[in-house]
């Protein structure tokens, strides 16, 4: 579903991502995790065109991502969650929800409206409809934000350390809407410091290590016995 | 100081309705300079977005040039000078319109104006944290999309009291108009004091009236800025 | 356009002196910075009285504020120029009138520009300063107003861009400024009025355009060279 062949970005001197080679097959998890300035962030962020790269070639569904067609209309297909949510402000989580498939033709406003409402539901979030983000939690906002995106029907999610800017008690809710949604067969790619989580849920995890993705395996394999040194230091490092 | 004061002389000879019709005339160059400055002043700011080397330096100049010659002038250029450049039956067509004099104060207001509007929402703009875009992006909105949808709904709101102070000064401008011999409201106080000679009496009017205009339009803003904050606070 | 400029330069710069009195360009700047210069002390003192915790200091300071802010500049002339002679009981020129209209309204903005300054310092300035035994007064005069007045100077230097643009409403009270001797040379040649005009625009945009760069010149080196204590 996803390819990334020796994908390579620099600024200047300093390797962002160095010759990432990887792929994630359909309804696959996927939890990438590393040391911070690893590039995790970076590598989930080319997917969607939010970060260039330099060298190499990054394929979604045999779509060229460099060199598709219509960059909006691929990214409609992606589902993307930021660690600061995102949120637009100046409307309410039922607004958020229903923007983007109204404006993209996607659906009527009634059928958007409709669609948006399950979706909340399917959060937990239902009885929010018509608050406005400053009046929700963190965990409530993330969760607003995970239905927005899934709002536009994508066939790949992508969360960028969705619970990093969550207090501690909020983290599991938001967890919770991300194991079902991997539950129903979902491709996911989620960086992410939630080693639980990955356990749990994920199908592979990669471990990256300035710029370069240093070890993929299943999490058992991976957290019980890593192959390299860098990634057992890691899992040593945060274990504490 | 030798001076009695007599309000009734006003109230005589038609100078409560020119006094009102000063009023009213210088509501609607307000208005329709507004409506020029906002239009075209939130053009230049999408514009300057696009980054274009040669559309930002051309913009640059010409806000440049708007705010760097005084007010007073550019009225004085359009109605004396580009005026001038026009064959005799164009005035036939202006005066039909309200009158050279109300036209072209109404374009050089609203054309100063536009400038500083234009910079006050791009400053606006480039408060909205970059997330925002990408959010509305990564959900396959183009990007003008994501301006008309997302940015430009918050600038206005971060703005609002900038635009609420740029109102208050194009309010004010529309008495420089009264120097090409439009009667506005300074102009139609000019008219009856020359008139009457009742000078402090007509003052004071023309004066209560601005006064009252700029403090509503004050309130006017304060409230706007509350009512969109709150439903943003971020 | 160049040979309007060849043939009236003179004028435009210095109006019809000697025959008459100084004006053109001349005139423009002399009257923006005459008129600041007086504007600046009555600046600090509407300053004061802005952040006063006096009523009778407060409400007048704040009373004329709100009213210059309230009022066209050119209606504030129209008053000057009719109340000054009754105050003083002697005629009043042109150019009293616009000086003295120009003083108080620049005036009420400088002391809006001095207060933000003011008040932007850290209150631990102050009171350092009332520790140390030092008054109210003391403290403005020594430590609050030297620094205020020093950060503000950016935007003072731009008010002063503006008086120079608000000299040419003196053109409405035949003050021989800029504006109205390009007005003059107008009604002198007849036919050309959109070059006439335009060389008066021009003569604007350069000479603030020279002020504005001179003004940023000035802050960047305030900045390179003021170490910021937070």
């Amino acid at each position: 579903m996803i390819e990334f062949k020796n994908v390579c970005k620099w600024y200047g001197d300093y390797m962002a991502l160095d010759h990432v080679s990887a792929r994630v097959a359909p309804g696959e998890v996927v939890v990438v995790c590393g040391p911070s300035g690893s590039g995790k962030s970076t590598l989930i962020r080319t997917i969607n065109r939010l970060e260039p790269i330099q060298q190499g070639q990054i394929f979604v569904d045999k779509v060229d991502v460099y060199n598709c067609g219509s960059l909006d209309e691929l990214r409609s297909q992606i589902g993307f969650v930021f660690q600061q949510f995102n949120l637009f402000p100046h409307m309410s989580a039922l607004e958020n929800l229903m923007m983007a498939p109204v404006m993209l033709k996607r659906a009527s406003k009634a059928d958007a409206r409709k669609h948006a409402l399950e979706l909340l539901e399917r959060v937990g979030l239902e009885s929010k409809a018509d608050a406005y983000p400053a009046q929700l939690s963190g965990g409530q906002q993330q969760r607003v934000a995970i239905a927005r995106a899934l709002a536009m029907k994508p066939r790949i999610m992508l969360f960028d350390e969705p619970t990093s800017a969550l207090d501690p008690e909020m983290v599991n809710e938001v967890l919770q809407v991300m194991k079902a949604l991997a539950a129903e067969g979902m491709t996911m790619v989620c960086v992410t410091h939630e080693m639980n989580f990955a356990r749990d849920v994920a199908d592979m995890v990669w471990f990256m290590d300035a710029g370069k993705l240093v070890e993929l395996a299943p999490p058992d394999q991976f957290f019980a016995a890593p192959a390299s040194d860098r990634a057992k230091k890691f899992l040593q490092d945060i274990r504490r | 100081m030798n001076y009695t004061l007599d309000f009734t002389a006003l109230l005589g000879n038609g100078y409560p309705s020119l006094v009102w019709g000063g009023l009213i005339t210088t509501l609607q160059m307000t208005l329709l300079a507004w409506l020029l400055a906002f239009a075209l002043g939130s053009l230049l700011a999408v514009l300057r977005m696009l980054n274009i080397r040669l559309l930002n330096y051309a913009i640059a100049t010409y806000v440049a040039f708007h705010r760097n010659v005084p007010m007073l002038v550019h009225i004085l250029l359009w109605y004396f000078g580009v005026a001038s450049l026009f064959p005799y039956e164009f005035n036939d067509h202006m005066n039909m319109i309200g009158g050279g004099e109300f036209v072209y104060s109404v374009i050089a207001i609203g054309l100063v104006t536009s400038a500083y509007v234009g910079e006050d929402l791009r400053s606006a703009i480039r408060a909205i944290p970059p997330g925002q875009v990408e959010a509305a992006r990564s959900l396959g909105l183009s990007y003008l999309q994501a301006m008309r949808k997302v940015v430009l709904p918050q600038a206005f709101t971060i703005a609002i009291p900038t635009l609420t102070n740029q109102t208050l000064l194009l309010f004010k401008n529309t008495s420089l108009a009264m120097a090409i011999g439009l009667i506005e409201l300074t102009g139609a106080g000019r008219a009856i004091e020359s008139a009457t000679f009742r000078t402090f009496e007509i003052y004071l009017v023309v004066t209560a009236l601005y006064l009252g205009v700029s403090l509503l339009l004050m309130f006017l803003g304060a409230y706007l800025s509350k009512r969109s904050s709150a439903a943003m606070a971020r | 356009m160049l040979e309007i400029l060849s043939d009236n330069w003179l004028s435009l710069l210095i109006g019809q002196w000697p025959h008459g009195p100084m004006g053109g360009l001349v005139a423009t700047i002399g009257l923006a910075i005459i008129s600041l210069l007086l504007a600046f002390p009555l600046g600090i003192l509407l300053a004061l009285g802005r952040i006063s915790p006096y009523r009778i200091f407060y409400w007048p300071a704040t009373a004329v504020v709100y009213v210059v802010r309230g009022l066209p500049l050119i209606m504030f002339i129209f008053w000057a120029y009719f109340m000054l002679p009754l105050l003083i009981n002697t005629s009043v020129s042109g150019v009293t009138t616009m000086v003295a209209a120009l003083v108080i309204y620049e005036g009420a903005y400088l002391a809006e520009i001095i207060r933000s300054g003011i008040q932007a310092l850290p209150p631990g300035q102050m009171e350092a300063s009332r520790s140390l035994g030092m008054g109210y007064m003391k403290t403005m005069r020594k430590v609050i107003l030297p620094q205020a007045l020093y950060n503000t100077l950016p935007s003072m230097l731009s008010q002063f861009i503006s008086t120079v643009k608000e000299t040419s409403l003196g053109f409405v009270i035949s003050v021989h400024e800029l504006t109205f001797a390009a007005a003059q040379i107008n009604n002198i040649l007849l036919t050309r009025p959109f070059e006439v005009f335009t060389l008066l625009a021009l003569t604007y945009f350069v000479l603030n355009l020279l002020l504005t760069g001179l003004v940023k010149l000035i802050e960047s080196r305030m900045n390179s060279s003021r170490l910021v204590v937070v």
